[in-house]
Formats: structure tokens, C-alpha cells, sequence
């Protein structure tokens, strides 16, 4: 079909495309595959991230998958998940689809909703602590007892208090994603539920609900997969404690690794990590038919 | 392409019109409303907290009711957190976010578009392949290589160990996101730069990038929040104080001067006050990218 003079410029351009991708595959590979695939090595080694770097077989993965802190912070981590999971995303479907609606002062919330979004799990983890400081806090000042806790000193308080956060920072991402859905429903199909007589509640749950499914599952693969790096909130709210109550994976990790100087340990625990984001990404893409990124790609 | 950030606005007017017509939206949703204005105070009560406490003398803190505004509102506070060199943080916080972003967005635009154009290319999808591998695996848990290669690179305790990482981190999602946006771009505009002659370098720059602007201006934006917010690649590569970041003096600051909340709330409101401007500026890109890039 083509003459040779285009066949020739074809090939030329399409040679010259590959090395379009190089500088982006080159800092990729280099910050983040080798480093996968490093995590793997090390997990085989003793190192104290400091002097050499020993191997030492599997003497690092049986002490870990002997270790009961392991299967702990596993716990946690899936505590973590669940909870956040189950407390986000009826807040985020229910506030999305209000905030879908043509209210006037909708765009003055959608607004103040999203502030933290903005801030930085430091800033948000440093101001909780203030505010519910037991002695100086929101709850001694104002004389509300149940505020006034020891939110940071108590195992459950200690917990419920990170999944709060957790869903105080990331309820307006997914009320936005909700929002940006919902609004793609076609109009006609609530008409024609009216002429049916559908109330509101039955066209939410017979409409819009089933409409969102893909949204459902696109972003709680987001937060399901989110969850295993919630790093910064945990590690300046709580540090894991009291005692262990909310050391994830994620912070058991840097905990042995960078402040018990065993590298080793902490990498078995990264490969996990990895593992367990990996694992999570496929059975969810399974359970939705279709790849969460495929859904990405058509929603654009 | 400007049409697909302003699409849901172009659907929504025809919506409005509709609504007022057949009228679901004259019944109140109360359960939606009740929540929203709930889930509004509890946005705004510590966002309020903060601001007000900033204002507050330390000696008048412990006695005064928490959420009233300050009788005498006081500077003080700030001047303190300025003097323990947040300057020099902020700087920091911009070389690196800057430093990261710039080039992130660059060679993920310049990647996606090879993946759209190119995409007959087996060696271009398996590229396309791992950089969406990149969004499934948490990235945290590959800190412990990088700390090994950045202090062989001699780059520990500098700002561009922090840069480097960082590219590599954003790269993943920016691929995928403006991968979709060239996609929308029609392909007879592609054609035609062909037929005048235009190699990929120069339809790449003077096409794909002026169409898919608003695109680039999210990704970027959504970057530099990311970024700037980092905390735990500063917490394990940096280690002198004059090389910090916003995060990670935020919490260091916090350590040291946790009996003076007025001033601990001063400097939570500093370091995320470029932010909120920034947010002022790009809230409708950012939103409106995101809400395209991962809505239906």
C-alpha cells in the first residue's frame, strides 16, 4: 500500500518514538524497578544500613515469618483497611452524589471540602494531636468529655482515632471521583423512574448505585491499595502506639529498619508490601471485570 | 484538549434546565444535605482551630476557650517559626518540588505520547505495561533500595536525592493521564502535521503539547502537591536541618515546641499556605483533571 520512500520515513519515525519513552523508562527503572527488584535481594541479606551488606540465605525471612509482630502489624494493616474502607465509601458515594446535584451554594462547599485534600498528612496528623490533646485540647477547653480522652494513650481510641483522619483526608478524593460519576448518569434514565413512580431512595439504589459500580470499584482499589502506605499519618500521629495498636506494615517496616538498624527484616516485610499491593490490584481488577486502569483510560 | 475539562460543565447546563422541569431535585435530599452540612463542620472545626490558635498568645492558650478567636490577636507566633528558619525550608520545599516536577511532567508527557502514537510498538506497551504496574505497587516499600543507591550515589543528606525518587515516584500516574488526553487529540491533526512535513520531535511540541494543556497544568499541579507534602523520603535521606523540607521541619518543629501550641499551629498554617494559594490559582484544573481521570 505504501510506497517505499513513506514505508522508509514510517519506520524512521516509528524508531524515533521508542526514544521518547527512554528518559521517562530510564528514571522508572531506576528508582523504582531496580529498587523492587532490590528489596527482594536485601531480604536475603544482613545489613545494619550502615556498614557491609552480608548474605545471609533466609535467616531474615525466618525470623520474620516466626516473629509474631509480623502477623500483628498484618492485622493492623488489614484493621486499617477494612474500617477506612467501610467508614470512606458510603460518606463518599452519599456526599457525591449531593454534591452531582445544581444547588447554588453546592460550588461554596465543593470548595471548603477539599481543603484537605491540600494538606499534608504532617500538618494534619500535628494538628490533631494538638486538638485533642486531653489536657490542653478542643475537649478541656469546651468541657466535652468524650473529646477529651486520651485518644493517643488507649489502644481502641488510639485506632479509631487513625481510621477518623484517614477518612478526614481522603473523603473529599473519592466524594470528588463520586461526583464526577454520578454526574455521567444520564438524566433520562431518573425521568424515566419518575413516570415508574420511583421514589428517591429507589432511584438511588436502583439507578445510581448500579451505575457507579466501576467508580466503586476504581476507587476503592485506590483506597484498599492506598491503605498500605499510610506512612506519614500513622508514623507523626500515633508512631504505632500505643504499644503496637497501630503499627502497620508499612511503619514496622521503618521501625526495624531504620531505627533497629535491621535491614534485612525490613525488607522481607517491603516484599510483602509489595506482594500484598500487587495481590490486592489483581483480585480487585478481577472482581470488576475489567482493569481499574482500562476504566481510567475510558472515563478521560 | 480544552472541550474534555469542560465537558461535565457543558453537560450540566442542559441538566439544570431539565430538572427544573420534571423536577427530582424538588424533592430536598435531606440525608445528602444533613451529611454535607455535617461533614462541612467537621472539615472546618480544626481547619478553624489552627487559624484562630495561630493568633493566640502563648500565655493566653491554656485559659482562653478554644474555639473563640483571640481578645488580642498576636503576630508573635509567626515571627517565632520564621525565625527557626522556615525560610530556608520553604526554599528547600520549592527547589525540590520544583526540581521534580518540571522534569517528571516533561519525560511523562514526552513517554505517553510515544505509548498513543506508537502503540503497533510491542517494546512501547510492555513500557506502558510497567509504568501501570507502577500505580499497583506502594512505592513506600521500596525505600529501603533507595536509601542503599542514593547514599552509593553519594547523594545522601542533598536535595536532589529527594528530586530523584520523586520523579521516579510521579511518573506512573502522569504517564496514564496524559496518555488519555493525547489519546482525545483527532488523529487527522496528527496526519496533517505529517503531510507538511513534521517529524514526532516537532508534533509533539508544537501539537500534542498546546492541545493538551489543561492536562499537563493537572498533572503538574497534582504533582507539586504530592511532592511538596512528602515526608517520608526527606524523613529517611536527609539529614542535616539546613537541608529539611516544609513536612518534615513541620514535624521536627513540632517535636521540639510541642508545649507551645499557638506557635505549633503557626507553623502548620505556614507550610500550607503556598498550597492554598496555589489551590486558589489551579482548583478548577485540578479538580476537573482529577475528577476526568478517574471518574465512570
Amino acid at each position: 500500500m505504501s510506497t517505499s520512500t513513506t514505508h522508509q520515513r514510517g519506520r524512521g519515525q516509528r524508531g524515533f518514538l521508542p526514544w521518547l519513552a527512554a528518559p521517562a523508562l530510564v528514571f522508572f527503572v531506576g528508582f523504582a524497578v531496580i529498587p523492587v527488584v532490590g528489596v527482594l535481594a536485601l531480604s536475603f541479606t544482613t545489613w545494619d544500613g550502615i556498614g557491609a551488606i552480608q548474605p545471609s540465605g533466609l535467616t531474615s525471612w525466618r525470623a520474620m515469618l516466626s516473629d509474631p509482630g509480623l502477623l500483628h502489624a498484618i492485622w493492623i494493616t488489614f484493621l486499617v483497611m477494612i474500617a477506612s474502607w467501610a467508614v470512606q465509601t458510603p460518606l463518599s458515594i452519599l456526599l457525591g452524589t449531593f454534591l452531582a446535584g445544581h444547588q447554588r451554594y453546592r460550588g461554596v462547599l465543593a470548595v471548603v471540602y477539599f481543603i484537605p485534600l491540600l494538606l499534608s498528612s504532617a500538618a494534619i496528623a500535628i494538628t490533631y494531636k494538638a486538638l485533642l490533646d486531653p489536657n490542653f485540647g478542643l475537649g478541656a477547653g469546651l468541657g466535652i468529655d468524650f473529646l477529651s480522652q486520651d485518644w493517643l494513650g488507649r489502644p481502641t481510641l488510639a485506632f479509631s482515632l487513625v481510621v477518623f483522619v484517614v477518612s478526614w483526608q481522603f473523603i473529599p478524593f473519592h466524594s470528588l471521583i463520586y461526583q464526577g460519576a454520578v454526574r455521567q448518569i444520564p438524566q433520562s434514565m431518573y425521568e424515566a423512574a419518575q413516570l415508574d413512580g420511583a421514589g428517591r431512595a429507589r432511584q438511588f439504589f436502583s439507578i445510581t448505585l448500579p451505575q457507579l459500580k466501576y467508580t466503586i470499584i476504581t476507587s476503592s482499589t485506590l483506597m484498599i491499595v492506598g491503605s498500605l502506605t499510610f506512612f506519614d499519618l500513622i508514623f507523626v500521629l500515633t508512631e504505632g502506639g500505643p504499644g503496637d495498636a497501630t503499627r502497620v506494615l508499612a511503619l514496622d517496616m521503618y521501625k526495624r529498619g531504620f531505627q533497629a538498624s535491621l535491614m534485612g527484616p525490613a525488607s522481607v516485610i517491603a516484599v510483602i508490601l509489595v506482594l500484598v499491593g500487587l495481590a490486592l490490584a489483581l483480585l480487585l481488577r478481577r472482581l470488576g471485570g475489567r482493569d481499574a486502569s482500562q476504566s481510567q483510560i475510558e472515563g478521560a | 484538549m480544552s472541550t474534555t475539562l469542560t465537558r461535565p460543565q457543558q453537560q450540566a447546563a442542559p441538566h439544570r434546565e431539565r430538572q427544573h422541569r420534571t423536577g427530582p431535585a424538588r424533592r430536598p435530599n435531606w440525608l445528602g444535605g444533613l451529611t454535607s452540612v455535617l461533614w462541612l463542620a467537621i472539615v472546618i472545626i480544626p481547619i478553624y482551630w489552627v487559624l484562630i490558635t495561630s493568633f493566640k498568645a502563648q500565655s493566653s492558650y491554656y485559659v482562653s476557650n478554644p474555639m473563640l478567636p483571640p481578645g488580642e490577636p498576636t503576630m508573635q507566633n509567626y515571627r517565632f517559626v520564621i525565625q527557626a528558619d522556615f525560610i530556608q525550608y520553604f526554599v528547600n520545599s520549592v527547589i525540590v518540588t520544583a526540581g521534580a516536577v518540571i522534569p517528571a511532567v516533561t519525560v511523562s508527557f514526552m513517554a505517553a505520547y510515544a505509548i498513543v502514537r506508537g502503540w503497533s510498538s510491542r517494546f512501547l506497551r510492555a513500557a506502558n505495561g510497567l509504568f501501570l504496574m507502577g500505580l499497583a505497587i506502594p512505592l513506600q516499600a521500596t525505600i529501603i533500595p533507595i536509601y542503599l543507591i542514593i547514599i552509593r550515589l553519594h547523594l545522601y543528606d542533598s536535595l536532589l536525592a529527594l528530586i530523584l525518587p520523586s520523579i521516579a515516584f510521579a511518573i506512573p500516574l502522569s504517564v496514564l493521564v496524559l496518555a488519555n488526553f493525547i489519546r482525545d487529540v483527532p488523529k487527522e491533526l496528527f496526519e496533517s502535521m505529517r503531510i507538511d512535513g513534521a517529524n514526532e520531535w516537532t508534533t509533539l511540541w508544537r501539537l500534542a503539547a498546546p492541545l493538551t494543556r489543561p492536562a499537563i497544568v493537572t498533572v503538574s499541579v497534582y504533582n507539586a502537591l504530592t511532592i511538596w507534602n512528602s515526608f517520608l523520603l526527606p524523613l529517611i535521606l536527609i539529614q542535616s536541618p539546613t537541608q529539611r523540607t516544609l513536612p518534615l521541619a513541620l514535624w521536627n518543629f513540632q517535636g521540639q515546641f510541642s508545649v507551645n501550641v499557638p506557635a505549633v499551629a503557626a507553623a502548620v498554617v505556614l507550610t500550607t499556605l503556598p498550597i492554598l494559594v496555589l489551590y486558589a490559582f489551579g482548583r478548577r484544573q485540578l479538580l476537573g483533571g482529577l475528577a476526568a481521570g478517574f471518574s465512570r
